[in-house]
This record gives structure tokens, C-alpha cells and sequence, in this order.
């Protein structure tokens, strides 16, 4: 016999050993996140999928599915604390949207739309964060990095390198790279290595490759990151989308 | 008949491309002055901002003259709006936010590239710059935010007919844009 648990009051089956995301993305249900990757170990880490499991805040990506769990996920409340945390992210870090060649394609930018964030809230930090820019075909622009570790994931368990890691904790925490110099250009990376086209933000980003397609055709112009992440994860026809946007998403650096 | 819809609006560290897009609503315009009379706006050239039930404010805040426009348009306008990427975060004008102020002010004035007679304009009539480009939330209360770079002209128009009609404004997704 299958068994379920209820988000929203709608019957999610699973099987053991599933979270409470990877179920919920089968069954078609959108949880808003952005470090959650389905190919990758689960890592907890942004807070953008909290739900409430049985009246309490858990993160629905690394939370175990069970038997008769009631857990609530698009409610009024939860929404809100998603918008706070994503206008914590943005003052965080120097997000600047028109200049920056992700807009449109970017998740960060998509979870924001998706929950109706217009304003940022909390007063900005406006930290000096550094560029790399020493590789020959690969950047990173620091700025805009949120710590998700989907690179430093997808660089392990997928490339099989490891030429990311994060250091530092709190406000000095940042990205960097497996080599002694520091310098990316001194690591085993490669364009096509998934850690690069599995960045969610404008932080690594590749060269000679930007606005091929002009801002207002891209990716969230005209689809919510729901409907993209539900497409993605195979829990609903493709066809369903119209097709003349599919070539928003022949960029790769979208989920799988 | 009622009295008109009092607007001001004014761009502080911005480029006036917020107000072009509001141009942008095209015909409605003369819709739109049915029921609304401008107030302080690069549109009508008053120079001070009276009484407001709206006021626009595009740009961050970037010297002392900003601060005292917003602090004008704040104790004046009983709606106060920021409009467009640079008022809500700052925008292109912040990128000078992660240089210190000295080290501008010598790049452009001193040793810049074809500066002649190199000096600091000190004229006492120029507003003092600040150390760093402010979004307005940061000196004011903002009681509604218009992204976009620039927010589109049906982003003026939706707000604008729905605070009108006396709803409460919301923008579909279609009309949340950062860039």
C-alpha cells in the first residue's frame, strides 16, 4: 500500500527514505528553494523551503517524509518568511539585476517574482566582494554568490573535482577555489563542468557567452520558477508550456 | 466635481528614466489629468513640493540636497513611492558605494583621464556628496516600491488607477521586473 502524507491537505505519496521535497516535487507541488538541487545531496542551507511539519518550521529538502504528516507549505505566513529570508540574501550580497548578465535566468531573481518581493526591506550592506576573472572560458563575480554550495556539490559528486568549497563563517563567509594561488585559472575547471552551468545566480558566469538572448525573452520573463521547476523535475508534461520558450532554457545553467 | 489627486514627483541620483517610462502610458495621460494635477515634478517645473496625496521619487540619495527633497517630499505627500531599481537599492550610482569617496572624487577631478586643470569643485553652492548612495528606505518610509529599471509604463498605470480607485495596489508577476 502507498503511503502518504498531506501538504496543503492534498495527499503526497512517497516511498521511505524520500524528503519531504523530493515527494512533493513527484507529486507536482512547488516548494519554493534555491540550494535544493534534486541531483545533489541536500544541504539545508537557505532556508527558502521551510514548511511547517506538524506545527513546526522545518527545511522541506532535508525533513524525511512520513506516514500521516501534516505539513503546510503555501500559507500567508511561510510565504512571508520566504520573502524576508530572499531580502536578507539581496542586502546580503550586491545584487544589481540590470547590469548583470543572469537577469531573467536567474533564481534568485525568479523566488523573489514568485513571491511578490518589491522591495528589499532591510538596510543594505554594500560589501566589497571581489571578481575573478583569471580563467580563461569562467568567471566569478563574488557579489552575487549565496553560499547555496551547489557548485562545491556538483563539482564533487558530478564532475568528480573539487574546485569548490566555502570558508569563513557569518559575514566573511565566501566561495573559494582549489588552488594554492586562490585563482581560478589554477583549478582542474572546465566550462561544461556542471558546477558552472548549476550556479542559480550571475556568480559563475561564462565568457563570451552573455546576452544572447535579450532581457524580457529570457527564462522568468514569462514563466514563474514554479512551473519551471515542476517541468524540470519531470512531475508534469512538458507540452504543457508553450513551446516557442523552450529556447529561453537551451542555456543549461537552469535546473536539470 | 472633486478635488484632483495632488502628484509630485521628482529623480534625486537617478536618470529620469523612470519618468520617461511614466510617459510611456502615452494617451492616458490625458486620462490620467482627469483626475490628477501635478504638483512639484520636472513636468510642471514647481520648484517646491506642496501638500501631496502621491509623491514619486525616482533615484537613490546620493548628496545633501537628495536628503532634503526626500525629507520635503516625505512631510508633504501622504503616499510616498519609490520608483525604479536605483530608489529601492541604490542601482548604478551605488556601484561607487565599494570605492571610498576620496578615491573618486581624485579619479574624476584629479587624475582622471584628459582632466584638465585638475581640482575637487568645492563651490559652496554644490551639495556635499555622502559616503555612500542611500536607497531611499534607508532615510525615509517608503509606502509602496516600484521596481524595474524602469519600471514599465503599465507598472505606473496599474499602481496609479488602482491607489485611485481606492484599492489597494498589486502587481501581477508580469509587472515585476528588476531590470
Amino acid at each position: 500500500m502507498t503511503k502518504t502524507f498531506t501538504i496543503d491537505g492534498q495527499a503526497i505519496p512517497f516511498v521511505d527514505g524520500q524528503t519531504i521535497m523530493d515527494a512533493a516535487l513527484m507529486a507536482g507541488v512547488y516548494i519554493p528553494h534555491l540550494c535544493h538541487h534534486p541531483e545533489f545531496t541536500p544541504h539545508g542551507s537557505c532556508k527558502l523551503c521551510s514548511v511547517k511539519v506538524n506545527g513546526r518550521i522545518c527545511s522541506a529538502c532535508t525533513f524525511p517524509a512520513s506516514e500521516g504528516q501534516d505539513v503546510v507549505n503555501n500559507s500567508t505566513e511561510l510565504n512571508g518568511d520566504r520573502k524576508r529570508i530572499t531580502q536578507m540574501l539581496f542586502v546580503e550580497g550586491n545584487h544589481f539585476c540590470p547590469s548583470c548578465e543572469k537577469t531573467g535566468n536567474c533564481q534568485l531573481q525568479a523566488v523573489a517574482y514568485y513571491l511578490n518581493m518589491l522591495d528589499n526591506h532591510f538596510p543594505f550592506f554594500f560589501q566589497t566582494r571581489q571578481l575573478d576573472a583569471s580563467h580563461p572560458d569562467v568567471w566569478i563575480d563574488h557579489n552575487r554568490c549565496i553560499f547555496c554550495t551547489l557548485c562545491v556539490r556538483a563539482s564533487q559528486q558530478h564532475d568528480g573535482k573539487d574546485v569548490f568549497g566555502i570558508a569563513g563563517r557569518g559575514m566573511n563567509k565566501h566561495l573559494i577555489v582549489n588552488a594554492e594561488s586562490g585563482q581560478l585559472k589554477d583549478t582542474d575547471l572546465q566550462p561544461d563542468d556542471k558546477a558552472v552551468q548549476v550556479c542559480p545566480t550571475g556568480a559563475i558566469l561564462i565568457k563570451r557567452t552573455g546576452y544572447q538572448v535579450p532581457i524580457g525573452q529570457r527564462l522568468y520573463d514569462h514563466r514563474q520558477i514554479d512551473q519551471v521547476s515542476l517541468a524540470a523535475s519531470g512531475s508534469r508534461p512538458s507540452a504543457a508550456f508553450p513551446p516557442s520558450l523552450a529556447v529561453a532554457t537551451e542555456g543549461g545553467h537552469h535546473e536539470p | 466635481m472633486s478635488r484632483k489627486i495632488r502628484v509630485a514627483t521628482t529623480s534625486l541620483a537617478g536618470c529620469f528614466g523612470c519618468h520617461m517610462s511614466f510617459l510611456d502610458i502615452d494617451e492616458r495621460l490625458i486620462e490620467l489629468a482627469q483626475v490628477v494635477a501635478f504638483d512639484r515634478s520636472p513636468l510642471t517645473d514647481i520648484e517646491q513640493c506642496g501638500p501631496c496625496d502621491i509623491g514619486l521619487i525616482e533615484g537613490g540619495v546620493c548628496n545633501s540636497e537628495n536628503v532634503h527633497t526626500l525629507r520635503e517630499f516625505r512631510k508633504n505627500c501622504k503616499i510616498l513611492v519609490a520608483v525604479g531599481a536605483c530608489a529601492i537599492n541604490g542601482g548604478l550610482p551605488a556601484l561607487r558605494n565599494f570605492i571610498p569617496l576620496e578615491e573618486c572624487l581624485a579619479e574624476a577631478y584629479l587624475h582622471g583621464i584628459g582632466v584638465e586643470n585638475p581640482q575637487i569643485p568645492s563651490d559652496v553652492e554644490l551639495p556635499l556628496l555622502l559616503d555612500k548612495v542611500y536607497p531611499l528606505h534607508e532615510i525615509v518610509k517608503c509606502d509602496y516600491f516600484l521596481p524595474g529599471c524602469p519600471p514599465s509604463a503599465d507598472v505606473f498605470w496599474k499602481f496609479l488607477t488602482d491607489l485611485i480607485a481606492g484599492r489597494e495596489p498589486q502587481l501581477p508577476y508580469a509587472l515585476v521586473h528588476y531590470d
